[in-house]
């Protein structure tokens, strides 16, 4: 394995590791995290399409908001929060 | 049809369904006839900001009068209704402006509606997003916001509980005193109540009520990203002037999360396509307020026509004379925010009874 075959995120303010060369969505489920958003009626979102249609997947990405999990891949020192 | 109703309503948008509300609260016989569904005109294209305004003495009574009617409904009004208490903030400009902001608290305190003077450091303090520097806003704390077509849905609702009867996708094609004509129908009624907003002059020909086209946009959820509807206080300067298009900085924070950017005002007929060039100046106009702005989702982008009259006040009574039908329109831009007191007038002077407020300033007639 290379050295670039890991990568550092903060995801809810929680340090991890990932691999790399996946993306956010992908990270986050390897987390065991699957809350990603909120609807309007607070009920728990998750990643449906993964091909950046559904929009299920929006996350906070270094303080951008509203962000396609699916479509972003991970990067070394990447914020992310879920769960908005 | 099988029963004459005392009173056949058409438009079933915010005004004509708060006069359902209040009429057959009344104990009378009611019917509404729109050509659509409840709230598809006007009613669906506003922001639905319930706002005293102090554009003239008449305005800032019944704005304030309606206010108070929508306080006291607001314990008893479904979630759909979306009321929101978030106040709103008529932000100055400059230093130049300060001086109107003590004149509209004084003003407002004359019609009993609390407010408050703030200095800059207060205001950034409320609203962090607002570009530096900041000089002062009037905090009007009492204001409200609703989802309209949820308001004017539960008005309805209310009418149709107490017997009201709704006729919708009913094109009108002409009303007269005591009957509205759709097709090879005839509604007869003891009176008839013309509420079809910016539409109301094709129905009563030569009524003084004209479409001022009007463009907002919606974002995605950013929950938090404001807390007051905020106002420029050149606002009112911008809405008096009727003769030609004009922007103001007019942002409301939705309770999703959403923010509505708002708003421009044209004399462009019936053309209700977006306009480009009036869309980006409305934009510019709200970025120079709240840059952070600029960096958000626009979910969508829509035109409404604020039925207009000559001196900015509603006609409220019959027309053209005592004999004629009754006329409730010319809101403009206030029509949600003033539904509850016009519809209050109304039902008194149907009921001969004396109004609470003097309603010689909307006499359908003056026009």
């Amino acid at each position: 394995m290379s050295v670039e075959s890991e990568v550092g995120l903060t995801v809810d303010g929680e340090t991890v590791s990932s691999a790399a060369d996946i993306t956010v969505a992908a990270a986050l489920l390897n987390l065991g995290k699957w809350r990603f958003r909120r609807s309007v009626s607070g009920s728990p979102r998750t990643p449906l399409c993964g091909m950046g249609t559904c929009h299920e997947c929006l996350v906070t990405v270094d303080g951008d908001r509203h962000r396609r999990a699916c479509m972003i891949p991970v990067r070394a020192g990447m914020r992310i929060e879920t769960d908005d | 049809m099988d029963r004459s109703p005392d009173v056949v309503i058409v438009g079933a948008g915010i005004v004509g369904a708060a006069a359902a509300h209040v009429l057959t609260a009344e104990g009378l016989a009611v019917d509404v006839v729109d050509r659509g569904a409840p709230a598809s005109g006007v009613t669906g294209a506003g922001m639905g900001h319930i706002v005293v305004m102090d554009d003239s003495p008449a305005q800032l009574q019944l704005t304030a009068y309606s206010r108070r009617l929508l306080d006291e409904l607001a314990p008893e009004l479904s979630a759909s209704c979306e009321l929101s208490r978030c106040g709103t903030l008529w932000i100055a400009s400059g230093e130049a402006e300060l001086e109107a902001v003590e004149a509209k608290q004084g003003a407002y305190a004359e019609a009993g509606i609390a407010s408050e003077v703030l200095d800059g450091d207060d205001v950034a303090r409320l609203e962090p997003e607002l570009r530096r520097p900041l000089f002062g806003a009037l905090r009007v704390p009492g204001d409200t916001v609703v989802y309209p077509p949820g308001l004017a849905r539960w008005f309805l609702d209310r009418a149709v509980e107490r017997g009201a009867r709704l006729h919708l996708g009913t094109e009108i094609d002409s009303l007269g005193p005591r009957e509205v004509r759709a097709g090879t129908t005839t509604i007869s009624a003891g009176a008839v109540v013309n509420a079809a907003g910016p539409w109301s002059g094709r129905l009563s020909p030569g009524l003084p009520v004209t479409p001022r086209k009007g463009h907002l946009l919606i974002t995605g959820r950013y929950s938090g990203f404001c807390r007051h509807q905020l106002v420029e206080l050149g606002y009112l300067a911008s809405a008096h002037d009727l003769s030609q298009d004009s922007v103001a900085f007019n942002l409301q924070p939705r309770p999703t999360g959403q923010i509505i950017i708002g708003s421009s005002r044209q004399a462009a007929g019936w053309d209700g396509a977006i306009d480009r060039s009036v869309l980006q100046k409305m934009v510019a106009r709200a970025v120079e307020f709240v840059p952070g702005l600029a960096g958000l989702d626009v979910v969508r982008t829509w035109t409404g026509f604020r039925p207009a009259t000559p001196d900015k006040l509603p006609l409220i009574g019959p027309w053209p004379d005592e004999d004629g039908p009754w006329i409730l329109s010319g809101h403009e831009g206030l029509g949600i925010a003033t539904a509850l007191g016009t519809a209050q007038i109304l039902a008194d002077l149907m009921l001969e009874r004396r109004p609470e407020l003097d309603p010689a300033p909307f006499r359908a007639a003056r026009a």
